[in-house]
């Protein structure tokens, strides 16, 4: 105490005010309290992790905060998560390193360029080897490795959404290395194995045949494309992944290899040259179809009378800058009436399935009031749109959830936007 | 305290079983196998165990063949400090020869306790743990959650059904059959397994005792039959008309 300015100051040994004591011990309440006080050591491991170095830029300007999609439904963001390290968190053994969605809206916005989109799947990978994994992440990560999706189905069962496609599909599982295609069609998981991704996929090769693209898919020998592993810390995993989906884009030589999950679409192109060396022209279905818009809109000739809305995907949006090509597709839907809701682009609110959350509702829900899928619709709602248009597998299901949780069931429908393309095209 | 966990690789229920033109059994051409559930939580309790520091060793056995490294590997991974396969000469045709074939192979390593999977998909009888404890005179306790050890005895937790346990003391070597590990089994990660891969080395054991033929002959192997169906009954009124025509009400 003898060296704080206070030290001047006088101190009774005991002081009454009106008739009640109010000594007390000249403690911390008067004095600031020091950081070292607390154990930083979790503080200190955390930033000597290659990838999260940047955690050590935070001045806590609460920036992030604002805009941080589980803040909205909780307390969390960037600057909580420093503070919390501050006052001896140790992230890795915490809760607290699960409820990010890695959706970016925080790096948008941070004057200091801490990155959470790198800090946090560098920090989950550690988790991942000391054992700290949710049990809902863990079962997840077991299903991929056993079978290549995270649903824990049948491998040998991935192709069997094509059964009610009346013509032939070149499915290339069974091909000689060599067999060419125009596009390669990197089905993905959902529209593989989810029923309602089941019904986009089959929109999907209606519109590609009657576009007369000559594609083929990779049927049973596909796997998830890795990006929600590597998110959740399992690199190892998601190396494995990218060496086996890269030797069949290698092997069935095309000119574009289209993805309809944007988080494929962010894997391939962004994550996958880094393990196999080799850069792909991967698109995301929204970019290929618009950059067809004009022999797509000859063909949707039937009316969509409907009020639309649309939700950004974060992985196309925020961290691969596309926010032109849906709308385009969008704005070409005959007789719709496009709104967009308030936070739009680059300020889209996250649907709360990336970075692991499609897998960790359990754990989420423990610190938050609502799911933002829930958050999210409620939004859609209140734009009077009858129809909320998507583009990522993963938000069909978790907005319908969504749109029953607030009793809007009649009122909002949830399409991926290649069902609407769909839908216009008269049969023929 | 050693532990050896016995790890029985057996068919994957994700994909459709087949019966092969015998008839009298699974076309294995066609199926995919993976590590017994059971047999997972045994794994999980024994390396809780030596994590506790009631343990020293806990060794992984299983059966030599197609996806054997896997399963050994994967298991030094999560914490087991030994792993070795099992050379089997002739074939296992039930789950009794099975089980002498595992205990000749547990006799040769030497352990104190001996745990394995309560049942598997392929044995619903349950067998693996009583016939071991059998061919080496050891106790064998089986449905079996949780397990402490002191010195040479164990506290043995098992469950019965209807929510009733109970708690036993056994003196070690003894065979647990596991139906729950403490807590779920643990995930290894696919670049601990690398790294495992490239710097452990599996053991190898023997097994071959002859026991004769099988004592159990097995005549059809078929899945279950179709039923007709079920009716969708509209009100409480066509219940009563149907239990009527039964003459139960």
């Amino acid at each position: 105490m003898s060296e704080h300015k206070y030290q001047d100051s006088v101190q009774l040994e005991q002081v009454i005010v009106d008739g009640m004591d109010i000594s007390g011990h000249w403690n911390k309440m008067f004095v600031p309290r020091a950081l070292t006080q607390f154990d930083i050591s979790g503080l200190e491991q955390l930033r000597d992790i290659p990838g999260a170095e940047s955690i050590n830029n935070c001045y806590q300007c609460a920036k992030c905060v604002g805009s941080c999609p589980v803040e909205y439904v909780g307390s969390y963001g960037p600057r909580k998560i420093y503070r919390k390290l501050q006052i001896g968190t140790n992230l890795i053994e915490d809760d607290y390193l699960w409820l990010c969605t890695t959706c970016k809206n925080c790096v948008r916005v941070c004057p200091k360029e801490v990155n959470m989109g790198e800090i946090i799947p560098a920090a989950r990978e550690k988790a991942v080897l000391g054992g700290f994994i949710p049990d809902e992440i863990q079962e997840m990560l077991q299903s991929v490795s056993e079978y290549g999706n995270p649903m824990g189905e049948s491998a040998r069962k991935r192709a069997k959404w094509t059964k009610p496609i009346k013509d032939s599909i070149k499915n290339l599982a069974k091909a000689e290395e060599g067999e060419s295609v125009d596009v390669l069609w990197f089905v993905g998981d959902f529209y593989a194995y989810h029923g309602r991704g089941n019904d986009a996929a089959l929109a999907m090769v209606n519109v590609f045949n009657r576009l007369g693209v000559d594609f083929g898919i990779l049927g049973e020998a596909e796997k998830t494309d890795g990006d929600s592993q590597r998110l959740v810390g399992e690199s190892g995993l998601f190396e494995d992944l990218a060496n086996h989906n890269d030797a069949l884009f290698e092997k069935f030589p095309h000119k574009d290899l289209v993805v309809n999950d944007p988080h494929a679409y962010n894997a391939i192109k962004k994550f996958y040259p880094g393990i196999t060396g080799n850069t792909r022209n991967v698109t995301h279905y929204t970019q290929f179809l618009s950059s067809r818009l004009d022999e797509l809109k000859a063909l949707m000739t039937k009316s969509f009378d409907k009020k639309v809305t649309f939700h950004d995907p974060c992985y196309l949006g925020r961290h691969n800058d596309e926010y032109n090509a849906p709308r385009e597709l969008i704005n070409s839907i005959p007789g719709a009436t496009f709104i967009e809701m308030p936070r739009h682009k680059e300020q889209s609110y996250c649907c709360g399935g990336g970075g692991g959350g499609m897998w960790l509702d359990g754990l989420v829900a423990n610190y938050t009031s609502e799911r933002l899928s829930t958050n999210r619709v409620r939004e859609a709602v209140e734009t009077g749109a009858e129809v909320l248009l998507v583009c990522c597998p993963y938000e069909v299901s978790r907005f319908e959830d969504a749109v029953k949780a607030v009793n809007a069931e009649g009122k909002l429908e949830v399409m991926d936007i290649v069902e609407v393309i769909n839908a216009c095209i008269p049969e023929g | 305290m050693k532990i050896l966990v016995l790890l029985r690789q057996v068919p994957d229920l994700v994909e459709d079983l087949e019966v092969d033109d015998s008839g009298k059994a699974l076309d294995v051409s066609e199926i995919k196998f993976k590590l017994n559930e059971y047999d997972e939580h045994a794994l999980e309790e024994a390396i809780l165990l030596k994590e506790r520091g009631e343990a020293d060793e806990v060794v992984a056995l299983t059966q030599e063949g197609e996806g054997s490294e896997k399963v050994l590997y994967t298991a030094l991974a999560k914490g087991a400090t030994l792993a070795k396969s099992i050379a089997i000469s002739g074939e296992a045709s039930d789950s009794a020869q099975f089980a002498k074939l595992m205990a000749e192979a547990a006799k040769a390593e030497g352990g104190d306790m001996i745990m394995v999977g309560v049942q598997s998909v392929d044995d619903r009888d349950g067998q693996l743990a009583p016939i071991v404890a059998a061919s080496l005179d050891m106790p064998c306790i089986s449905a079996v959650t949780g397990v402490k050890v002191s010195g040479n005895t164990a506290s043995i937790f098992k469950e019965y059904s209807g929510g009733i346990m109970a708690e036993f003391e056994a003196d070690l070597p003894a065979v647990i059959g596991i139906q729950a590990a403490e807590q779920p089994p643990r995930y290894a990660p696919v670049s601990k397994i690398k790294q495992i891969q490239d710097s452990a080395e599996i053991g190898s054991l023997s097994a071959s005792s002859s026991n004769g033929a099988s004592s159990i002959e097995v005549l059809a192997l078929a899945p279950p039959p179709k039923g007709e169906g079920a009716k969708m009954l509209d009100s409480g009124k066509d219940l009563l008309d149907v239990l009527k025509d039964l003459g139960v009400a």
